[in-house]
C-alpha cells in the first residue's frame, strides 16, 4: 500500500520531527509551570496553569492524537464536549462565589 | 449452489474496515471518560473553594518533585505511543513494536513512581480512614481523600492502557496490526493520550496548586 493511498484511508502521517518538538514544547510547558507555581506569587501561578495547561492538553490532542488532521465533524464533536464541561467549571466557580 | 456463497474462511483478509466510524465510537467512549474524570475536578474545585487553606497545606506534603518526573515519563510515553503509529504508517512494523514497548515499560515506571509515593504516605498514616489522617482538619483529609480517589482511579486506567496495549503488541507480533490496517493501535493510542492529558490536569490539582 503507498503512502498517499494509507494518507487517503488513515490520515495524515505525523513526521518523526514534529512529534519529538511536541514534546520538548509540552516538557519545557511544564518546567516553566513547575518553576512559576513555586517560585512566583500565587495569583500569577494561578494564571499560568490557566493558561499553560490547556495549552498542554491542546498539543496533545492536535499532535499527537491527530486531531489537526482530522475533518470537521470530529473537531466539532471534540469542541463541544469539552466546551460543555468548561461551562459546567464556570457554573460550578459562579454558584460557589454567590453562596 | 450453495458453492457460490463465500464462506468466511475464503473471503479475502482485506475485509470491510470503517475507520471513521470506529474512530468517531473511540471519541465518544473519550468523552465519557472525560466526563468522569471532569465530575472530580469539579468536586475538587468545589471543596478547594470552601478549604482553601487546608488544600494549601495538604498540598505542600505531596512531593512535587515526583510529580514532575511522572509527568515527563507520561509524556515521553506519549511520544513513544504516537511514534509507533508513525512508524507503523511508513512500514517499519519491528520499531512501531519496539515503540509501543517502550510506552508500556514507561507505564509500568509511572506505576512504580506512584507505588512509592503512595507508600510514603501510607507510612505517616495518611490514607483513608488513617490513624494520622483522621486528625487533620476535614478540608485536610477531603484533600488526601480526594488525592487517593483521583491518582488511584488514573493508576487504574494506565493499568487498563498497558493491558490494551500489550494486546496490541501481540496482535502486531501476528501481522493482525500492519501497515495497512491499524486502525485498533491507532484507538488503542488515542486512550493512551487521553490518560497522558488527564494526568497533566492532575499535577496541577495536587502538586503544583499548592
Amino acid at each position: 500500500m503507498t503512502q498517499l493511498a494509507i494518507e487517503e484511508e488513515h490520515g495524515h502521517i505525523v513526521p518523526y520531527p514534529t512529534l519529538i518538538k511536541v514534546w520538548a514544547t509540552l516538557a519545557v510547558l511544564t518546567f516553566i509551570l513547575t518553576f512559576i507555581s513555586k517560585v512566583f506569587h500565587e495569583l500569577l501561578a494561578v494564571w499560568a496553569m490557566l493558561f499553560i495547561t490547556p495549552l498542554k492538553a491542546c498539543l496533545v490532542f492536535y499532535f499527537f492524537m491527530h486531531l489537526k488532521f482530522e475533518g470537521p465533524l470530529l473537531k466539532t464533536m471534540v469542541f463541544v464536549a469539552l466546551s460543555t464541561l468548561v461551562i459546567f467549571i464556570g457554573m460550578l466557580f459562579f454558584d460557589v462565589s454567590f453562596r | 449452489m450453495s458453492s457460490a456463497i463465500p464462506q468466511p474462511h475464503t473471503l479475502p483478509s482485506a475485509a470491510h474496515h470503517d475507520y471513521a466510524g470506529s474512530k468517531i465510537a473511540m471519541w465518544l467512549f473519550l468523552f465519557s471518560e472525560i466526563c468522569l474524570f471532569g465530575g472530580l475536578f469539579l468536586l475538587y474545585s468545589a471543596y478547594r473553594a470552601k478549604y482553601p487553606h487546608e488544600f494549601h497545606d495538604a498540598g505542600n506534603e505531596l512531593n512535587f518533585v515526583i510529580g514532575v518526573i511522572n509527568t515527563l515519563v507520561l509524556l515521553t510515553s506519549s511520544l513513544s505511543m504516537a511514534a509507533s503509529i508513525t512508524a507503523l504508517q511508513k512500514g517499519s512494523r519491528r520499531l512501531a513494536m519496539l515503540l509501543v514497548g517502550v510506552t508500556v515499560v514507561l507505564g509500568a515506571v509511572f506505576l512504580v513512581n506512584k507505588y512509592f509515593e503512595w507508600m510514603a504516605k501510607f507510612h505517616h498514616g495518611l490514607y483513608p480512614n488513617g490513624p494520622e489522617l483522621l486528625k487533620r482538619p476535614p478540608g485536610e483529609i477531603l484533600f488526601f481523600g480526594l488525592y487517593f480517589t483521583m491518582t488511584g482511579l488514573h493508576g487504574l486506567h494506565v493499568i487498563a492502557g498497558m493491558v490494551v496495549l500489550s494486546f496490541m503488541l501481540a496482535l502486531m507480533a501476528r501481522n493482525r496490526i500492519r501497515q495497512d490496517d491499524y486502525g485498533k493501535l491507532e484507538n488503542a493510542g488515542l486512550y493512551w493520550h487521553l490518560v497522558d492529558v488527564i494526568w497533566i490536569f492532575l499535577l496541577n490539582l495536587f502538586y503544583l496548586a499548592a
